[in-house]
């Protein structure tokens, strides 16, 4: 008999278009992702610049990889999760109308999902055991947010940037040093050979009990500090020996780093959390994982992090946190809407 | 219409949102404000204070620049657009520019010199954000608008 409980998942919130197949909440059968196939070879045919973010000519060769690779057929799903927000409109429609159309096609009860929450499943998706109550930090291009995770269908946004997310930050910075896109990686990278403590740098903590994040004044002072101080002068950069770059790079990302730890520990403090999760984009970046699990291990917390493949926008994730709202019968009805914002709604 | 030109100068990231929350008090709907100056030069922050003076939780308002539309809904609907990474104006118009422009919306472009032959027929409100030092900003204001 068939005990498994299989998940599509769609994720279109924003660059990204991607769907996966999980069993369980945990098995992945399968996880494509549009950036990391090559459509254009084995579809024929040239995806147009127009769409390039609007997912069109993406989902449908997406969805059809997505439950080929899970050797499975649509009768055997049990449900169709979609990331209905927050994100880009446009761009969440693509991947909800899909979703609603396999739903009513299948004959699929259909699963709304809040993509930033969904991010936080790929940091539980391969642990064997999560302590309950956890501090979560979501960090990516768009998005900075702490939450008290009781569960993952008990989520309570704690704080969240009030300008640029930290991915932001590290892609506008990488713009000033002359780095290549995208900029988490190439600033992590020049930061390896470079002084932390070079430059010191603002760090914004936005008064002693906020969890809110800002991440312009350090954009700023970056600027500022590559101006040589003179924001009428050339910039400084083209000048600078590779020795600078990476000083300001690491001493940059360091900056970044203490504020996030600084307020996870907060966080995790506040609500007397066990664990601390980790996901989104910049979760990635080796500087940040390893100072969170000193953080952690220095208050007699476990860290889970989110695996690398799964850091960035995926659908895995949705379709794992699709699966405990399927368990806990969430389900969505045909008049369900892409939303812009919405960081804190189930 | 004539439309003028007014300079302000901002010696701070507050005065900036204080700014923009009174340009976001005068607003009467159907408004397209273009936000223009380089890196850090404060258009996130005076989007900021137009999205509050029209009610919007300040807070909520932050960069759009990976989402590239935030929307919020108070007095009107405001879509908080930016351009940073349209890599072209057929894409910036996908993201469903025209839809968004209408009596009850107040449209606010971040990086708008990116996609000028979208703005064409449009009588958009120019403003224009300089470095004149770490904190200082020439804030220059074009079209027609009351302050």
């Amino acid at each position: 008999m068939d005990n498994e409980i299989r998940i599509l998942g769609i994720e279109t919130s924003c660059d990204e278009t991607a769907a996966a197949v999980v069993c369980n909440g945990k098995e992945v059968s399968s996880s494509v992702i549009s950036s990391q196939i090559k459509l254009h070879e084995k579809y024929g045919g040239v995806v147009p610049e127009l769409a390039s973010r609007a997912h069109i000519e993406k989902i449908y060769p997406v969805l059809k990889d997505a439950i080929a690779r899970a050797s499975i057929l649509p009768e055997q799903l049990d449900a169709v999760a979609v990331a209905n927000r927050p994100g880009l409109s446009v761009a969440l429609i693509v991947g909800l109308t899909a979703a609603k159309t396999l739903s009513l096609v299948w004959e699929k009860p259909l699963i709304a999902v809040n993509h930033i929450h969904a991010h936080l499943q790929s940091a539980m998706l391969e642990a064997d055991a999560l302590e309950l109550p956890a501090a979560a930090l979501i960090v990516s291009g768009g998005h900075t947010s702490l939450y008290d995770c009781r569960n993952c269908l008990d989520l309570k946004l704690l704080g969240a940037t009030i300008d640029d997310a930290a991915g932001e930050a590290f892609d506008k910075v990488a713009t000033i040093l002359k780095l290549s896109y995208p900029g988490g990686p190439s600033i992590e990278k020049a930061a390896c050979n470079g002084n932390p403590k070079a430059i010191q740098f603002p760090r914004s903590m936005l008064g002693k009990d906020s969890l809110d994040f800002s991440f312009s004044g350090l954009k700023t002072a970056v600027l500022y500090y590559c101006q040589g101080n003179d924001m009428k002068a050339p910039s400084r950069v083209n000048s600078m020996s590779e020795n600078e770059i990476a000083d300001i790079a690491a001493s940059f990302q360091a900056a970044v780093i203490d504020v996030l730890v600084k307020k996870a520990s907060r966080a995790a403090k506040k609500i007397g959390a066990k664990t601390i999760l980790l996901g989104g984009g910049v979760a990635a970046n080796s500087a940040l994982r390893e100072a969170l699990e000193e953080m952690a291990e220095a208050s007699g917390r476990k860290l889970l992090v989110a695996p690398r493949k799964y850091c960035t926008d995926n659908a895995v994730m949705v379709a794992s946190l699709g699966y405990y709202k399927y368990k806990a019968g969430m389900f969505a009805d045909m008049g369900l809407e892409a939303k812009a914002s919405g960081e804190d709604s189930i | 219409m004539q439309s003028k030109t007014i300079e302000f100068i901002s010696n701070s990231v507050d005065e900036t949102i204080r700014l923009g929350r009174k340009i976001g008090a005068t607003l009467k709907g159907g408004e397209v404000i273009c936000l223009d100056g380089n890196l850090s030069s404060g258009k996130t922050h005076l989007a900021k204070g137009i999205a509050s003076g029209l009610g919007a939780d300040g807070d909520s308002v932050n960069s759009p620049t990976f989402v590239m539309v935030n929307e919020y809904h108070c007095k009107f609907d405001v879509y908080h657009i930016d351009a940073y990474r349209a890599e072209s104006v057929a894409e910036f118009e996908a993201l469903g520019f025209a839809e968004f422009i209408g009596p009850s919306a107040v449209v606010l472009i971040e990086w708008a010199n990116k996609i000028l032959p979208a703005l064409e027929s449009l009588d958009c409100i120019r403003i224009e954000l300089e470095h004149k030092g770490q904190n200082v900003r020439l804030i220059k204001i074009t079209g027609d608008l009351s302050l």
